[in-house]
C-alpha cells in the first residue's frame, strides 16, 4: 500500500536519528497495572520516591497481558535502560531466558530467584509479616474467628496464610482461622467482587477481622468488611487509608524499599538472592492516622516483643513454601 | 447498488486509503485532546515499529499472526461465513503445538514445525467445526457459536494452564520451555548468511514466509479450483449454489475446517516462533483483527498482506508508544479501534460519496 511505502521512506531518515542510549532505570509492572493500590503500587512509589529525590527520571511499562512480559524487557534493555527492575514472579522464565542475551545490563526480579549473573532476585519473608498481622487480628476479635482470603492459590499465598493462622494461634489457641481462595487462575488477582463473596461467607461463619492477601481483589474484601462494620487487613502497599478506622492495619511488604534501594544502586548494583525479612525491614505492619485509635497500647507491646523475638529468633515462623505444608492451618 | 459503479481499482485502493486517513485524522485530534502531540506520536510509532530491524523483528512478528488470522476470516467470509472464532481456534492451535512439541522430542526445528503446524491446524479445525457443523445442520448462527466458543477455549486454557501443564513447583500458568534444540531460524538468522545484519531480538521467523506462501495457496484455492468456486458460489448466493447442485452442508464444513486450520496455524508463530512455551492469552486479540485484516483487505488473500503489516505497524507502534509518552495504553486500543471502525464498519460511509464522486466526474465528459 502507498502510504505503507511512505512510511519507509520516512522510515530511512528517522532510522539515522535513533534515540541516544539512556542509563535511566526502569521499571515493568506486573499484570494489575501500577495503580493496584497494593504489590504493583508499592513499586511505583518507591520508583517515584527515586525520582524525587534524585531528581532523576526512569521509564515504566505496565503489562497488559502474558504475552507481552518479553518484548517488554527486550525493549527497555535495547534502549539501554539500566538496572531494570520488575515485579513479581511470573517474570522468571522470561527473565531467564534474555538475561544471558544482555550481560551488560542489571536485572532486579522482585518474588522471584533467577540465577544469572546480572539478576538481583528480591525476596519477601511475607511469613513474618502476615504472622505479626495475625498476633494483632486474634488480639481485635472478639468473636475469636478471623479470616483469610487468598488471591490464586498458588505457594507464595499460603505463605502469607500459614504466618497469619500461625499468628493467630499464637496468641489465642482457642481461635478459629477461616482461610480461602478466591480461585486457582490468575483471575482471582483482579476478582473484586468474589472477594467480597468470600468476605460475606467468613462474616456469617463469625469473622470479625479479614486478611486480604489478593491484589486488586482485595479491594472487594476491604469494601466488604467496612460495609458489614468489622475490621480488615490489607496487604503489600499500606491501605489503612482505604477505610479509615475500619482497617486494622496493612501487612507491609516493602516492595517500595526494594524498587528505592535498587534504583539508588544505579547499574552497578549487587546481584544475587536479597532477601528483605523482617530484621531488614522488607515486611512489617502499618501504623498510622488512620488505624492509631483502634490499636491499643497493650497491642502496640505484644508487637513490639513479637517483632524482637522473631528477629532475634525465639519465635520460628514456619515458611510454607520451605517444605509445602502448614501445620498449623492444616494445609 | 451504487458500490458496483466505483471502478475495481478505486474499491480496493481509494477506499481503504481515504478510511485510514480520516482514522489517523481523528485519532490525531484525540491525542491532541489529551495535550500530547500527534505528530510526535506519529514519529515515535514510526521509528519504534520501522525505524530499526529491532521493530521490524516485531512488526513482522504481529503481522505474520494477522496474516494467518486474516486469511482465516477471508475464507470464511468468501462463502459469507462470519467466522469471529479466531481468537479460539488460534487459543486452541496453541494448545496442539504445546502438546505436540512438549511430549515429542524432535530432533530439529523442521521437523518439529511440521508437526507443530499439522497439529495447530488439526486443533483449530476441530474447534471450528463444531460451530460449523452446528451452522451447516442445525442453523444456529455462526456469529453467536463461534464467538461463544472463544469465551470457552478460553477457560478451557486458563484451566489446562493453571492445572495440568503447569510444571510442578512453577506458581505461574504456563507450560514448561520446549527444546532449544526446534527453536524456529528467526530473520537474524536467515538474512545473516547473504550478509544482511538483523537484530537477533525481534521474534519474526520462518513463519512470516509460510504465511505468505499460505495467501498464495488461499488464492488458489479460490479462484483456480472447484472448491473455492463452490465457495464462493455459496458466498453470493446460497439457493443459486443449491440449484446448481452445491451441498451447503458440506460447503460449510470444508470452510469452517479450513478457516479453523488456518486461525490454528497463527499460533505455531506465536506460541513456538515467540515465547517458546504456552502462556495465558497467547494470541492477544490477534484473532478479532484478523476480522479489520479481512476487512480491510477486503476478503482477498492478496488484500490482506498489506492490511496484516499496517495493522502489524500499529501494534508494534502502539506499545512503542505506550513506552515512549504518557500517552496511556488504553489510547492506543482507541486508535487501533478507529482504524477498525473506518476502515471496516464504516466501510460505506466512504464508498457511497466516493462513487457519487467517480459517477459526477463521469457525467461531465
Amino acid at each position: 500500500m502507498k502510504l505503507t511505502a511512505r512510511l519507509l521512506a520516512a522510515t530511512a531518515a528517522l532510522a539515522l536519528s535513533a534515540g541516544a542510549a539512556s542509563a535511566d532505570p526502569a521499571v515493568v509492572y506486573d499484570l494489575g497495572g501500577k495503580f493496584d493500590k497494593s504489590f504493583n503500587e508499592a513499586a511505583y512509589t518507591g520508583a517515584e520516591r527515586w525520582a524525587e529525590e534524585t531528581g532523576g527520571s526512569y521509564r515504566d511499562i505496565e503489562m497488559q497481558s502474558e504475552a507481552q512480559r518479553e518484548q517488554a524487557l527486550r525493549r527497555l534493555a535495547e534502549g539501554g535502560s539500566n538496572p531494570i527492575v520488575m515485579t513479581g514472579f511470573a517474570f522468571m522464565s522470561v527473565l531467564e531466558e534474555i538475561a544471558p542475551d544482555y550481560p551488560d545490563t542489571t536485572f532486579v526480579i522482585i518474588d522471584g530467584v533467577v540465577d544469572e549473573p546480572n539478576v538481583r532476585s528480591v525476596v519477601f519473608t511475607e511469613h513474618e509479616g502476615s504472622y505479626l498481622v495475625g498476633k494483632l487480628a486474634a488480639m481485635a476479635s472478639e468473636s475469636g474467628v478471623v479470616g483469610f482470603v487468598g488471591g490464586m492459590d498458588i505457594p507464595l499465598i499460603r505463605r502469607f496464610g500459614c504466618g497469619y493462622a500461625q499468628g493467630v494461634m499464637d496468641t489465642n489457641p482457642d481461635a478459629q482461622v477461616i482461610i480461602n481462595f478466591t480461585g486457582t487462575t490468575p483471575a482471582a488477582w483482579n476478582d473484586p467482587v468474589r472477594g467480597g463473596e468470600i468476605t460475606q461467607a467468613q462474616i456469617s461463619q463469625g469473622a470479625d477481622v479479614v486478611y486480604a492477601a489478593a491484589g486488586g481483589t482485595g479491594v472487594g474484601v476491604l469494601q466488604t468488611a467496612a460495609d458489614a462494620d468489622i475490621l480488615s487487613i490489607g496487604v503489600d502497599s499500606n491501605q489503612n487509608h482505604l477505610h479509615p478506622g475500619q482497617v486494622l492495619t496493612s501487612m507491609l511488604k516493602r516492595v517500595d524499599n526494594a524498587v528505592y534501594d535498587a534504583m539508588m544502586e544505579g547499574p552497578e548494583l549487587e546481584t544475587g538472592v536479597q532477601t528483605m525479612d523482617l530484621a531488614a525491614g522488607g515486611v512489617g505492619w502499618a501504623l498510622d492516622e488512620h488505624n492509631e485509635d483502634l490499636i491499643t497500647d497493650e497491642m502496640r507491646a505484644a508487637m513490639e516483643e513479637a517483632e524482637e523475638k522473631i528477629i532475634s529468633g525465639e519465635i520460628e515462623v514456619h515458611d510454607y513454601m520451605s517444605d509445602d505444608s502448614c501445620p498449623v492451618a492444616g494445609f | 447498488m451504487s458500490a458496483r459503479r466505483l471502478p475495481h481499482w478505486a474499491d480496493v485502493t481509494l477506499v481503504p486509503l481515504i478510511s485510514l486517513i480520516i482514522a489517523f485524522l481523528i485519532s490525531a485530534l484525540v491525542i491532541l485532546a489529551i495535550g500530547e502531540d500527534p505528530w510526535e506520536a506519529t514519529r515515535l510509532m514510526v521509528q519504534g515499529a520501522l525505524g530499526s530491524t529491532y521493530g521490524w523483528g516485531y512488526t513482522l512478528y504481529y503481522t505474520t499472526n494477522f496474516l494467518l488470522t486474516g486469511l482465516a476470516v477471508s475464507i470464511a467470509f468468501q462463502a459469507r461465513l462470519f467466522n469471529i472464532g479466531g481468537e479460539g481456534q488460534a487459543l486452541l492451535g496453541g494448545l496442539g503445538v504445546a502438546l505436540v512439541l512438549l511430549f515429542v522430542p524432535w530432533p530439529n526445528w523442521w521437523t518439529a514445525i511440521i508437526a507443530a503446524l499439522f497439529a495447530s491446524a488439526l486443533f483449530g479445525a476441530a474447534w471450528a467445526a463444531i460451530p460449523g457443523y452446528l451452522q451447516a445442520k442445525r442453523g444456529s448462527h455462526i456469529v453467536i457459536t463461534t464467538i461463544m466458543f472463544n469465551f470457552i477455549a478460553f477457560s478451557l486454557l486458563n484451566y489446562l494452564l493453571s492445572h495440568v501443564l503447569r510444571p510442578a513447583g512453577s506458581m505461574d500458568p504456563a507450560t514448561a520451555r520446549f527444546s532449544r534444540d526446534i527453536r524456529l531460524p528467526r530473520l537474524a538468522d536467515i538474512l545473516e548468511p547473504i550478509g544482511i545484519e538483523f537484530s537477533r531480538s525481534g521474534p519474526a521467523n520462518v513463519m512470516l514466509f509460510i504465511a505468505l506462501f499460505a495467501c498464495f495457496l488461499a488464492w488458489v484455492m479460490l479462484w483456480r479450483t472447484r472448491l473455492g468456486f463452490s465457495i464462493r458460489a455459496f458466498g453470493q448466493s446460497e439457493p443459486a449454489a443449491h440449484y446448481a447442485g452445491i451441498s451447503s452442508v458440506k460447503i460449510i464444513m470444508l470452510t469452517m475446517l479450513i478457516s479453523g486450520a488456518l486461525a490454528g496455524m497463527m499460533a505455531v508463530n506465536s506460541v513456538m516462533g515467540g515465547p517458546q512455551r504456552l502462556v495465558m492469552n497467547a494470541v492477544e486479540g490477534a484473532g478479532f483483527i484478523g476480522i479489520a485484516v479481512a476487512l480491510m483487505g477486503r476478503s482477498h488473500p492478496f488484500g490482506i498482506i498489506p492490511a496484516a503489516l499496517l495493522f502489524g505497524f500499529l501494534f508494534q507502534g502502539g506499545s512503542e508508544l505506550a513506552i515512549e509518552t504518557s500517552i496511556p495504553r488504553e489510547m492506543i486500543v482507541i486508535i487501533q479501534a478507529l482504524v477498525i471502525l473506518f476502515t471496516g464498519a464504516l466501510d460505506n460511509m466512504v464508498r457511497a460519496p466516493l462513487t457519487a464522486l467517480f459517477l459526477a466526474a463521469r457525467g461531465r465528459r
